[in-house]
């Protein structure tokens, strides 16, 4: 670590590093940030090409932002740089979109709640808030009185203008008035109720005739404003968020959110508990796989490989409602362990499930896979190159279809996942068949990890005994990763040492999914769209939060 | 006077009381005899077909997805055919949490729905908010910007609860006097009162 130190305080000697943290952490002037960055990103030592997450921040003095940045080259590590703005009156940093694409969305997201503006971004309009909203809703002296923002029932307006703050040469910001599309664009409008976009997303969508020009990504159909929420909840009540956003990967979003909590206090998870975490997690991803198997042949019109998918899902289903007691949000794992033991039945269901699972995987090739209608629609199309995939940080299945070996589980190991004997399904079609391929590979290799734990569940405690009955974290932050069914799910935890958290970010995968909707459509057909965003799987309450 | 449909018995139903009230209400005044049967006939017909305008915002959507797949198959008691389109909907089943920017689009898709024309509220976002009552963009229920016919509470609903509320609203349209009642249409002021914006717009 201290050879990385070198290198960044020869890049810059106003770089000050913060002590305590649990990864490398540096504080870098709002001015030099940009410069600093470049650096970061393109000096061949360093070489910090993936930024992971973007944390808006206001600590009630200041405002600002937390980047986590990390390298595929030299072994993931994590380096945290925060940025705080000069001026809390008229918070300004400048962006880095045109470094990482992944934070065209990712900035947006921070002006929105907090309010700080990128210099340089091109599109600085609101995410998830209606364009007419008041107020930033993360910032801590947000007034919430419903007289300020009433349920309003009447369309959004200027939904073409955005504009962009641009810098000239004597460090004066302007604000340019720009429109989304051109005069004479012809705009087709997808959604936000539309039967294939998989929830409510909005796509605005520019066309020449039948081919794709732009499509511009309207989100906040959904958003609940979780983030906030967490504010004012202790930790045990903040957990079954997670559930509800990403409902296709509860379990692991929840295991992600209660590793994060258990690092900070320094809690020891007992072995049969990290066992049974990993276990359903497998399982999550198993019933995720499946119902985006069946989605995506549905959204081509075969409804019959829907019926299947659903058939292997329901069975899935099963053995987590007799251990935790629900179909969907299961609200199983808690801080230390998990809430339930397991139902008598568990270890006979799963070996019935992986019995089962290689012949009805042929039976989807098949189906489907094989099938020319389904090879014309996704073999070729909505092309996303290695490159492209790392700097929009697509992670999950999609980035793994795009070859770039991104899985937490292997790459940043957590839990008991070094033990386990499990392939990275990799695949270099960089098209939304390979995307669709990887994951039916992993549903195979999700077996095998079941296989080895199956018979091997240890005796013992389900949940730390030494939890505290209030639970406090130290003051501090930690950021923690787990691989969900779609990618990378990030938690970030800011406490103060109260029983409510200071902030709690969620990174989600998805929201990185829809930022390359524009990328992989553009010069595609239109019913294109609908199958590239099928091959992406993205479910949108991930995306909004 | 019970009212029956043939996928459960009346007894089976836990809430039979305002089922009963519905029935007293539509005794006092009495009906004519052609018109009841024709009522009766009508409403035989509507309450086996009922199609649903799909609403899935959230994980609702998701379990109503496996209730067209084939385990729990709604097929059977004619709710299969779900619609993109309101204009070809019967109800509206909202599946989710309701924020602030999707109110109006919700609203506009139940105005666009064609008369007779039902609500369902499904979940617990979209009975109360649920777990999400206190955050600064979500609606607190649906029943604040539409009127709901059934409420299905979970977070969310077994596929078992589903059914349970979909039969409920087939008893309700049993009960419903299809002409001259739920039929209406709606008064031309009475829309301009409430939408002065678009006076002048549509003729």
């Amino acid at each position: 670590m201290s050879d990385i130190k070198e290198l960044i305080s020869a890049i810059n000697g106003n770089v000050a590093f913060i002590e305590g943290g649990e990864c490398l952490e540096v504080q870098v002037p709002e001015k030099e940030w940009h410069s600093f960055a470049e650096h970061l990103k393109n000096d061949a030592q360093l070489s910090f090409d993936v930024l992971t997450a973007v944390v808006g921040m206001d600590w009630k003095d200041s405002l600002g932002v937390m980047y986590y940045l990390t390298s595929t080259k030299r072994g993931w590590d994590m380096l945290a740089v925060k940025v705080v703005c000069d001026d809390i009156k008229k918070p300004m940093i400048h962006t880095v979109s045109d470094l990482w694409k992944v934070a065209l969305f990712q900035e947006r997201e921070v002006y929105d709640f907090f309010g700080i503006i990128f210099i340089n971004h091109p599109d600085m309009r609101r995410m998830f808030l209606r364009n007419d909203w008041v107020g930033y809703p993360l910032r801590k002296d947000y007034d919430a009185s419903p007289e300020k923002n009433p349920v309003r029932l009447n369309d959004e307006i200027h939904e073409d203008d955005t504009v962009t703050y641009v810098e000239d040469e004597n460090g004066k910001v302007n604000k340019v008035n720009k429109k989304v599309f051109e005069a004479d664009d012809y705009v087709v409008n997808f959604g936000p109720v539309h039967p294939s976009t998989h929830g409510v997303m909005r796509f605005r969508t520019a066309v020449d005739g039948e081919v794709v020009k732009k499509v511009d990504v309207v989100s906040g159909y959904i958003h609940r404003g979780i983030e906030k929420l967490t504010e004012g909840l202790t930790y045990p009540q903040i957990l079954h968020f997670t559930d509800r956003m990403d409902y296709m990967s509860a379990h692991q979003n929840r295991h992600c959110l209660c590793m994060c909590i258990e690092k900070a206090l320094g809690l020891e998870v007992p072995r049969r508990a990290q066992v049974i975490r990993v276990m359903m997690d497998e399982l999550m991803r198993i019933s995720s796989h499946l119902l985006s198997f069946g989605c995506t042949a549905m959204d081509l019109g075969g409804t019959t490989a829907f019926f299947y998918g659903f058939r292997e899902r329901e069975q899935v289903l099963d053995i987590f409602e007799k251990t935790c007691g629900a179909r969907m949000s299961m609200n199983y794992n808690v801080i230390g362990g998990v809430i339930a033991d397991l139902h008598p039945d568990f270890v006979k269901d799963v070996k019935a499930l992986i019995a089962i699972m290689p012949e009805r995987l042929k039976e989807y090739h098949r189906l489907f896979s094989g099938n020319i209608i389904a090879k014309n629609r996704l073999v070729k199309v909505g092309m996303l190159p290695k490159e492209d995939a790392i700097n929009y940080c697509i992670t999950g299945p999609s980035g793994r279809g795009s070859n770039w070996s991104c899985d937490c589980r292997k790459v940043r190991p957590y839990s008991i996942y070094p033990e386990l004997k499990f392939d990275e399904v990799l695949l270099d079609g960089c098209d939304s068949y390979a995307r669709y391929m990887v994951r039916m590979l992993e549903i195979e290799q999700s077996c095998k990890i079941l296989e080895q734990l199956v018979d091997n569940i240890p005796e013992g405690n389900i949940r730390a005994l030494n939890v505290p009955k209030v639970i406090k974290l130290p003051a501090g932050h930690w950021y923690q990763q787990v691989e969900a069914s779609r990618g990378t799910f990030g938690v970030y935890i800011e406490s103060t040492g109260e029983k409510t958290p200071y902030r709690v970010h969620f990174q989600s995968p998805c929201f990185n999914l829809v930022g390359v909707m524009d990328l992989c459509c553009a010069g595609h057909m239109i019913a294109d769209l609908v199958t590239i965003g099928a091959a992406l799987d993205f479910v949108i309450p991930d995306i909004d939060r | 006077m019970e009212v029956n449909i043939k996928s459960m018995k009346h007894d089976d139903f836990k809430d039979n009381e305002y089922i009963d009230k519905l029935v007293e209400e539509l005794n006092a005044t009495g009906a004519n005899v052609a018109v009841g049967n024709l009522n009766k006939l009508i409403n035989w017909g509507i309450s086996n077909s009922l199609w649903p305008l799909t609403f899935g915002t959230s994980c609702c959507a998701i379990e109503f997805m496996s209730l067209g797949a084939a385990r729990y198959d709604m097929a059977r008691f004619g709710f299969e055919v779900a619609r993109n389109s309101p204009r070809q909907a019967d109800y509206i089943m909202v599946q989710g949490t309701i924020v602030h920017r999707m109110a109006p689009v919700l609203r506009r898709l139940y105005d666009q729905l064609a008369e007779p024309k039902y609500v369902i509220a499904c979940g617990g976002c979209a009975v109360s908010g649920g777990p999400f009552k206190n955050s600064y963009c979500v609606l607190p229920g649906v029943d604040k910007i539409l009127p709901v016919d059934v409420y299905i509470p979970g977070c969310p609903p077994r596929p078992e609860a589903f059914f349970y509320g979909l039969m409920q609203l087939q008893r309700k349209i049993k009960v419903q006097k299809f002409f001259g009642g739920v039929n209406r249409k709606e008064k031309r002021e009475e829309f301009f009162a409430e939408h002065p914006e678009e006076r002048g717009q549509i003729d």
